[in-house]
């Protein structure tokens, strides 16, 4: 469903990512590891529309999507969250997901501004879509609470619950587990899992853990100074030996 | 429309508000002087809320509100001077809110290229420069009296009309926070709160700044008109950038994003002068201090927030 | 015509200069701070009403009463820093930029209030002759302008490229954090920033004064935003940049006051503002940067 071919950018001299492909089916769980710096959140930025690609071409089920805004791709099915936490700290947390129903629940500027024409039924349908969602990460009883004033665990977990609230095809989760201790990020692994089946959407995301990826991820793909190491089933990437001094030196 | 409590609190506010004046006036214990307050009041509120809806909501700082409210207030003076000795004072009027308010709402869209493409310091330095351009530009015409101002405009919103214009007002208040409340509203803030999400999340970010900026100027514009028929004569140093960082004073003291802030703080910034009557040179440093204190105050270790509408949080509850 | 045109272009490098001196202030700051001291523009009108003082009321000499004055102004600019600037460094920008603007509007309001609205006429303290080149007649406070300007420049470029403050300065704008690592003190760099810029608006408000011979509390308004106008042009951030912008806008302004109309000077040079920032953000020699997600 997702295909890179060839994808590089450069900022000044620097190539932060060259030459990368990437070819994600349907329904898979991906994982992109690498060290730091290796260029992965680049990846996802190339992905989404926040930098455009000097070279190569992105496709999302046969489109392209290259030179696309990120309001365009995502309209267009990739929704995505960030590595450093990108709430709308000054929003509630149902509100938050609310924003996120913008494309889905749509009414007229007059209703927005009037409140009648209908407003009170397309809240209550909002208010319902994003208290389902917020349930699956139980955040559903702080709905209320300013989501900056949430534990950084929760936080995260909101970013994704906003990320599947627009409905997308293919979910990039940035580092969800960083910062989480050992438990909850075993929790939150199976609910990345869990949302994968409920929502029928396909993951790609990034970790520079191996071994947690290497438990839920059906294939990977190693970044390394901004170009592919390797790519393939968790126990063939790690088992390279090239991996292997990527990730711990000579 | 949604009927809970807070919307019957806010009603009955609005009903004591409005009886309260009309006691005022009509009971004769309002000096000439304050009863031409009342006007200009009401006048201040809708200017500190429409600016709130760019400044405290989508996160921008205009610096030239007053600019459009000038172009509320010269074109709707030049129409119902046109108008006066054909149509009836009524239908003159309210054709002269609507030119007003749709051509500031035209230059709105048209500071939007900026908007669209700049932000924070520039955008504030470009919307500076925007109101300072339709300061000299009206200054240089014929048409609109040049430096010597126009005259002789209808007293259409004269305090005798109160009525009419607080019933504006409370559309306006209305609106803006409907607005605020709402799914365009949510993509405003969500702009403001972190732009790149924003868009991550499928918003349109280009139409709700240019939306929000459109909006605000539109509202200005009919305060201006407003401020046009009360007063009768406009001149274009009213518009000039002192009145623009007063609207901005209004919002900042009232609490950045926090609407009831905005209109408590109209109230007592332009009642204030009136009571320290002869020092109006102290007024413009109590604006300075303003400014500067509560800038300094939110964003202290003692209010541990990042946001900048904390203050009057507790005020705004209701809203 | 030729000859009213060659005038018009040394008005233009005498009002440019002082532009660019303001600029210079501007320029400086946004670089280290990353923020508009929208307060410099009043710099300059402290620096008029202290000249003022110092001459006309306490009876200073000159030579002591611009000491004088460019010492207050630089002292009021390392003030302005701590008391407002500095306790807002990790509050949006905003909030900054609120503050500073409350700032220039509390200096206006302040001389206001001590001076009062009547503009207070000034004797110049450059002689005033006017000199002859061929056809071409220049003030001499024209020349003592260009002079002073182009002495302050040189000063300053060498400060910045060629002292070991100068390049501490560099580094505290190129990368605050690494800079404090590298043991330079960035507290003490950037009240030197706000120091040397305000004194430079010192002088220009004394060749400012010394051109229009009259003061009033809001005279340092216009000069101040024009002056942002040219840093924004020469690209912000940029010390020769802000030079160039200065001088380019000085020479934008006073031929379109000579040709097309006085009253839309002011219009036309803000109308420069938009289109730069519109077509060229980054201004003439302004770097380009790049935005992290």
């Amino acid at each position: 469903m997702l295909e890179c071919k060839n994808l590089g950018i450069q900022f000044g001299g620097l190539k932060a990512v060259d030459n990368f492909n990437l070819n994600i089916e349907k329904g898979m769980l991906y994982g992109l590891i690498g060290p730091n710096g290796a260029g992965k959140t680049t990846v996802f930025n190339l992905l989404t529309g926040v930098y455009k690609p000097t070279t190569g071409t992105i496709r999302l089920e046969g489109n392209l999507i290259n030179g696309k805004t990120p309001t365009q791709i995502n309209n267009m099915g990739i929704a995505r969250t960030f590595q450093n936490i990108r709430l709308f700290s000054n929003m509630s947390v149902l509100d938050n997901v609310k924003a996120a129903l913008h494309e889905k629940v749509r009414y007229s500027l007059l209703t927005s501004m009037t409140h009648i024409f209908g407003f009170g039924k397309k809240e209550k349908e909002m208010d319902e879509l994003a208290t389902d969602i917020l349930k699956v990460f139980s955040l559903d009883d702080k709905s209320d609470t300013l989501s900056g004033n949430l534990p950084y665990g929760e936080q995260r977990k909101l970013e994704i619950a906003r990320a599947l609230a627009t409905s997308p095809s293919l979910l990039l989760l940035d580092e969800p587990a960083a910062g989480m201790n050992p438990n909850e990020t075993e929790e939150l692994m199976k609910t990345i899992r869990q949302i994968r089946d409920m929502y029928n959407v396909t993951i790609l995301l990034i970790e520079h853990d191996m071994k947690l990826v290497a438990g839920i991820c059906e294939k990977l793909s190693v970044l390394n100074f901004g170009t592919e190491l390797a790519s393939g089933t968790p126990s063939e990437v790690l088992n390279n030996p090239e991996v292997i001094t990527a990730y711990l030196g000579e | 429309m949604k009927v809970n409590k807070k919307t019957i609190i806010n009603i009955v506010i609005m009903l004591l508000a409005y009886a309260l004046v009309f006691v005022l006036i009509n009971s004769g214990v309002l000096s000439r002087q304050y009863k031409s307050l009342i006007v200009p009041i009401c006048v201040n509120i809708m200017l500190a809320v429409s600016l709130n809806l760019v400044t405290g909501f989508l996160g921008e700082l205009s610096l030239g509100h007053a600019g459009f409210m000038s172009i509320g207030a010269y074109s709707s003076a030049l129409l119902s001077i046109a108008l006066s000795n054909t149509f009836p004072p009524v239908l003159a009027f309210f054709t002269a809110l609507i030119c007003g308010g749709i051509s500031a709402a035209f230059f709105g869209f048209l500071i939007g290229v900026p908007v669209l493409r700049l932000r924070g310091d520039y955008l504030a330095i470009v919307t500076l420069a925007f109101g300072e351009i339709i300061k000299s530009i009206i200054n240089y015409l014929k048409i609109t009296g040049g430096s010597k101002g126009l005259s002789k405009i209808p007293l259409y919103s004269d305090y005798k009309n109160f009525t009419v214009v607080f019933v504006i007002m409370v559309i306006t208040i209305v609106l803006i926070s409907n607005l605020i409340d709402s799914r365009d509203g949510r993509a405003i803030k969500s702009i403001r709160d972190n732009d790149i999400a924003a868009e991550s999340i499928g918003i349109n970010i280009s139409r709700y700044k240019v939306m929000a900026f459109v909006i605000a100027a539109g509202f200005a514009g009919i305060a201006g008109a407003l401020y046009a028929h009360n007063v009768g004569i406009i001149k274009p140093g009213i518009f000039d950038y002192n009145k623009s960082i007063e609207i901005l004073v209004f919002v900042v003291l009232g609490g950045m994003g926090n609407i009831p802030g905005s209109i408590i703080s109209a109230i007592i910034l332009t009642l204030l002068p009136e009571f320290l009557r002869g020092a109006d040179n102290l007024r413009m440093l109590l604006y300075a201090i303003v400014l500067i204190v509560m800038m300094i105050f939110n964003n202290s270790k003692f209010k541990s927030g990042l946001s900048l509408n904390r203050t009057f949080r507790k005020l705004g509850r209701e809203e | 015509m030729l000859i009213n045109f060659i005038e018009q272009l040394i008005n233009g490098l005498r009002t440019g200069s002082i532009y660019a001196l303001i600029a210079i202030g501007y320029t400086m700051v946004y670089g280290i701070a990353k923020m508009i001291n929208f307060a410099h523009g009043d710099i300059i009108m402290v620096g008029a009403y202290a000249l003022y003082f110092s001459i006309s009321v306490l009876g200073l000499p000159v030579p002591i009463a611009l000491l004088i004055t460019v010492i207050i102004c630089g002292v009021l600019g390392v003030m302005i820093e701590k008391v407002a600037y500095k306790p807002l460094r990790s509050a949006p920008p905003l909030a900054v930029l609120i503050t500073a603007i409350g700032m220039s509007f509390f200096l206006q309001s302040a001389s206001l209030l001590i001076f009062g609205s009547t503009p207070i006429p000034f004797q110049s303290v450059i002689p005033n002759v006017n000199i002859s080149i061929g056809p071409v007649v220049i003030s001499s406070i024209t020349v003592v302008t260009l002079i002073v300007t182009a002495i302050a420049m040189i000063l300053l470029t060498l400060f910045v490229n060629k002292t070991k403050l100068g390049s501490a300065m560099r580094a505290v704008s190129e990368d605050k954090g690494a800079a404090e690592l590298m043991g330079i003190n960035v507290n003490s760099t950037i009240s030197m920033t706000f120091a040397i810029g305000s004194a430079l608006a010192a002088v220009a408000g004394v060749l400012y004064i010394c051109q229009y011979q009259s003061m009033k509390p809001t005279l340092g308004a216009l000069p101040g935003i024009k002056a942002f106008v040219a840093a924004v042009l020469g690209g912000i951030g940029s010390i020769p940049g802000a030079m160039i912008g200065g001088i380019l806008l000085g020479l934008i302004e006073s031929v379109s006051k000579a040709y097309i109309s006085t009253e839309l000077a002011d219009a036309i040079v803000f109308g420069v503002l938009i289109v730069v920032l519109l077509f060229r953000p980054s201004g003439l020699l302004g770097k380009k940067k790049i935005v992290k997600v």
